[in-house]
């Protein structure tokens, strides 16, 4: 058959050798087709944060900003409504809002940054409708407790004017709260937490 | 490492239990014995079966973002090669790969053609390949109407309205082809569904088959010699060695150099001075402005020549009919060669000058005519074109006779490497 | 036979190479550098100031100009943005081709790709090839696109000038002396300076052709390498394999 004898560590070594930059090769040719699965710049571009103009926002009123496809809220709450908001602790699930979503300084009864004007995103965290806006405290069917907020006609679930989620209902969490910044009293930035984050 | 070896041995042998893995993994790779002589013409099999794979997996990836839609194509095919993220590699490995699959299925051919690969018992191996070549020309064709621009559009008008020239159906099929009254989107529509599904099931399908059929007779060799005919006491042909591992391994070196100057093609000249990516295909159609110079993709030039070069009326009919008709008999005309090729000997190594000469001015003649397929025409030029399309299909007409003519020497019985 | 066949062959080149010439005066030569970040930026600062009012580039997001050219976001919101306000958008035109059909009797084509269907060298000599011409609606002509629709937009740049016919000049060489052009009002650059802003103009439409360009050279140098590297591990471990072959 053959006059040298076959090496078989020489030919071991060999393969494995050929083999791994082979591997590392096909890794390598690999990322363009996994990468090229991420948002494209024209997602992004429809995507990008959003200038939301709130200088006409009258005390009590609501203004809806499209982000990403989703409503985002504005709305613009009076003091007595702000008042009210620490008062609901007890039909609250998680008043604190330590399992939702929202940026830092959201943390906290009236989760936004300025406590007069709260961003939210419009969906509820049930099943994804969007919730009606009841902000008047004598609104028919919502309950003796009700201290003005949103009622999702779905499946009914309640949630408080920061968007704080009533125990009992079907939604898990609070309202998503989306990053924002101002840029100036009247204006904010609807998807970056300041000018330039992602 | 024991217990995962240990796994993945016992997994093997659970499927082997229920599917004849192991016999598969023998029979067309261990234990298939291949002629230890293959040379530098052996390896476009395996080179088109890689292209092949590069133009599905690609294909599929551009389908991700394609839209076929007349008035969407051509932009979504821009935001493939600008927004979408690598979008604009895995754009130039298809179209390269388009071209790149003609180039290396045309050498895959040539090597029928110096071998006698074609001739007994390989016969159908030729044919089921001949199906492939003609489905590969469709899926191009079909293909080549995607991005929607100016080549695109007049090139499929043109080709189409060849039907045309079909003595009393021929109205009625291209209307049937386009499914309107000129390209549309409507057509866009239907080549898209030809190009992404249809053919792509055909040509995979016509591929096992012919891999199947090869299998089932062994590979010829540079020498013409039947290895089979020479077994050792074991059995296995004496001139044979096992495809794996050494043709596996040969192989694989083949690949790496293919794709090296594939790589070189994608990355410094993706368009090919225009010959890949037609410089008037990056304008958007318009059905309302015809093109200076409509000509077919280089891969199709040859034949396009001959289409041309027929420009007179014969026996009433019209030369433009003449055309089409020898355009098509130009590739059918290679289904016959296993019949038409009347030598006791396979490879030209052994044949005589009779067919030597013969094969070289029939390459010679396929590369002007291609050459000549680029080029407006001329007058000079389309009798150049007349001239080696007559001896483009005297090759074939004459074969029976220059082959059987043909002084061969005497072929070895071994193979001679 | 071989002396036929290879008569034949020349017989055929000869015929074709005759056949060959093209049509139109020769193209200028653009010299495009596309490694030259602040060409292509002048070329963006000329594109959005004199083409962009007709001519979208409908393909080019603000945003990967911005990144690929070296410019801050802010820089192209300030000085190249007029006719969108966000920097992910495309460049855009505001009038509909259907006016522009009306008003100039053909829409201008978008720019995107413009580069990859008339090339580099097209480009640049139309930009240079505008003459006088009191027989068109636009008072000129050009040398590279006879009759074309559109006007000298860069003429307040270039000045303007005049073409002397093939005639009218002593040919030398007996052969092919073609149409020359002269500039008989001076613009605002110089005739070298005109050149160099038409170089970057044309310079940046190739970039706007494909923007993948600028990094597909070094991305494939690597591809290149490595695949010679694994060629080297191929071919040893292959000729290993094969010294039981004789």
């Amino acid at each position: 058959m053959s006059e040298n004898a076959v090496d078989p560590d020489r030919r071991r070594f060999l393969t494995g050798t050929a083999s791994v930059i082979g591997g590392i090769g096909a890794g390598l040719a690999a990322i363009p087709f996994v990468a090229t699965f991420q948002p494209s710049a024209r997602a992004k571009a429809i995507g990008a944060p959003v200038e939301a103009d709130i200088g006409q926002l009258e005390p009590g009123g609501r203004l809806i900003f499209k982000w990403r496809g989703k409503p985002v809220w504005v709305v613009r709450r009076t003091p007595e409504q702000l008042a009210a908001l620490e008062s609901l602790d007890g039909v609250l699930r998680d008043p604190a809002s330590s399992e939702s979503l929202q940026p830092e300084f959201a943390a906290n009864p009236w989760r936004s940054d300025k406590p007069e004007y709260l961003v939210l995103v419009g969906i509820c965290t049930h099943l994804g409708c969007s919730p009606n806006f009841f902000p008047s405290t004598d609104a028919e069917g919502m309950g003796s407790d009700w201290q003005g907020g949103f009622y999702c006609p779905c499946h009914g679930s309640k949630f408080d004017l920061s968007g704080r989620v009533y125990a009992g209902v079907p939604a898990p969490t609070n309202m998503e709260v989306p990053p924002y910044h101002y840029v100036d009293d009247t204006h904010l930035v609807i998807g970056e937490l300041e000018e330039g984050a992602a | 490492m024991n217990m995962i070896t240990k796994g993945l041995v016992g997994l093997r042998d659970w499927v082997d239990d229920r599917f004849p893995l192991m016999q598969l993994w023998n029979d067309h790779m261990g234990q298939y014995y291949a002629p230890k002589n293959f040379n530098f013409w052996y390896y476009f099999g395996v080179l088109s079966l890689v292209v092949l794979v590069i133009q599905l997996v690609t294909g599929i990836w551009l389908v991700m973002n394609y839209k076929p839609d007349a008035n969407l194509a051509f932009g979504s095919v821009e935001y493939i090669m600008r927004d979408v993220s690598w979008g604009w590699l895995i754009r130039y490995l298809h179209s390269t790969g388009a071209s790149a699959f003609f180039v290396v299925v045309y050498l895959h051919m040539f090597r029928g053609l110096l071998y006698g690969s074609y001739k007994k018992p390989r016969e159908l191996i030729w044919i089921l390949g001949m199906f492939i070549y003609l489905s590969l020309m469709a899926e191009a064709f079909f293909g080549y109407l995607l991005p929607w621009g100016q080549m695109s559009y007049w090139g499929a008008q043109v080709i189409i309205s060849l039907f045309g020239a079909i003595p009393w159906v021929g109205e009625t099929l291209s209307l049937w082809i386009r499914g309107d009254y000129v390209v549309s989107d409507i057509t866009l529509n239907r080549f898209f569904s030809f190009h992404v599904i249809a053919l792509p099931f055909a040509i995979v399908g016509l591929v096992v088959l012919h891999i199947i059929a090869l299998h089932e007779v062994g590979s010829n060799n540079p020498d013409g010699v039947e290895i089979k005919k020479n077994k050792g006491p074991d059995g296995k042909p004496l001139d044979g060695i096992p495809f794996h591992p050494y043709y596996t391994v040969k192989d694989s070196v083949g690949v790496i150099v293919f794709l090296i100057l594939f790589a070189g093609v994608v990355f410094f000249a993706p368009e090919m001075g225009g010959y890949f990516l037609e410089h008037n295909n990056f304008v958007p159609a318009d059905p309302l402005k015809t093109p200076e110079h409509i000509a077919p993709v280089w891969y199709f030039t040859p034949f396009y020549s001959v289409l041309r070069a027929n420009t007179v009326d014969f026996f009433g009919v019209p030369g433009k009919l003449w055309g089409v008709i020898f355009m098509g008999l130009a590739t059918m005309l290679f289904f016959a060669l296993p019949w038409l090729d009347r030598s006791p000997v396979k490879s030209i190594r052994y044949r005589g000058t009779l067919y030597r000469s013969a094969l070289t001015i029939f390459v010679v003649s396929f590369l002007i005519l291609g050459y000549l397929g680029l080029l407006p025409p001329t007058p000079g030029r389309t009798a150049v074109a007349q001239v080696c399309t007559i001896l483009y299909f005297l090759f074939f007409f004459l074969m029976p006779i220059y082959t059987k003519l043909d002084k061969t020497k005497p072929v070895p019985e071994r193979v001679t490497g | 036979m071989n002396k036929l066949i290879t008569a034949l062959a020349l017989w055929a080149a000869a015929s074709l190479v005759y056949a060959a010439g093209g049509h139109g005066p020769a193209l200028l030569d653009a010299n495009v550098n596309l490694g030259n970040k602040t060409s292509l930026q002048r070329g963006a600062r000329l594109f959005v100031n004199y083409c962009l009012s007709c001519h979208s580039a409908q393909y080019m997001r603000y945003n990967r100009m911005a990144a690929d050219l070296g410019l801050s976001e802010e820089v192209v919101k300030d000085n190249l943005m007029f006719a969108s306000d966000k920097i992910g958008d495309t460049m855009t035109i505001a009038m509909k081709p259907d006016d522009a059909e009306k008003w100039f009797g053909v829409a201008p084509p978008d720019l995107s790709v413009i580069a990859r269907s008339r090339g580099a060298d097209w480009l640049f000599s139309f930009l240079n090839g505008f003459y006088l011409d009191e027989t068109r609606p636009t008072g000129v002509n050009n040398l590279y696109f006879p009759d074309t629709a559109m006007p000298h937009v860069l003429s307040e740049l270039q000045g303007l000038q005049v073409k002397h016919d093939a005639d009218e000049q002593a040919g030398d060489h007996g052969g092919h002396a073609g149409p020359s052009l002269e500039l008989e009002s001076p613009g605002k650059l110089s005739p070298v300076e005109y050149r160099q802003a038409t170089r970057d103009l044309v310079s940046f439409l190739v970039y706007v052709g494909e923007p993948a360009k600028l990094v597909r050279y070094r991305i494939g140098f690597w591809v290149i390498a490595f695949l010679l590297v694994l060629l080297v591990a191929a071919y040893l471990m292959k000729r290993e394999y094969w010294k039981d072959v004789h």
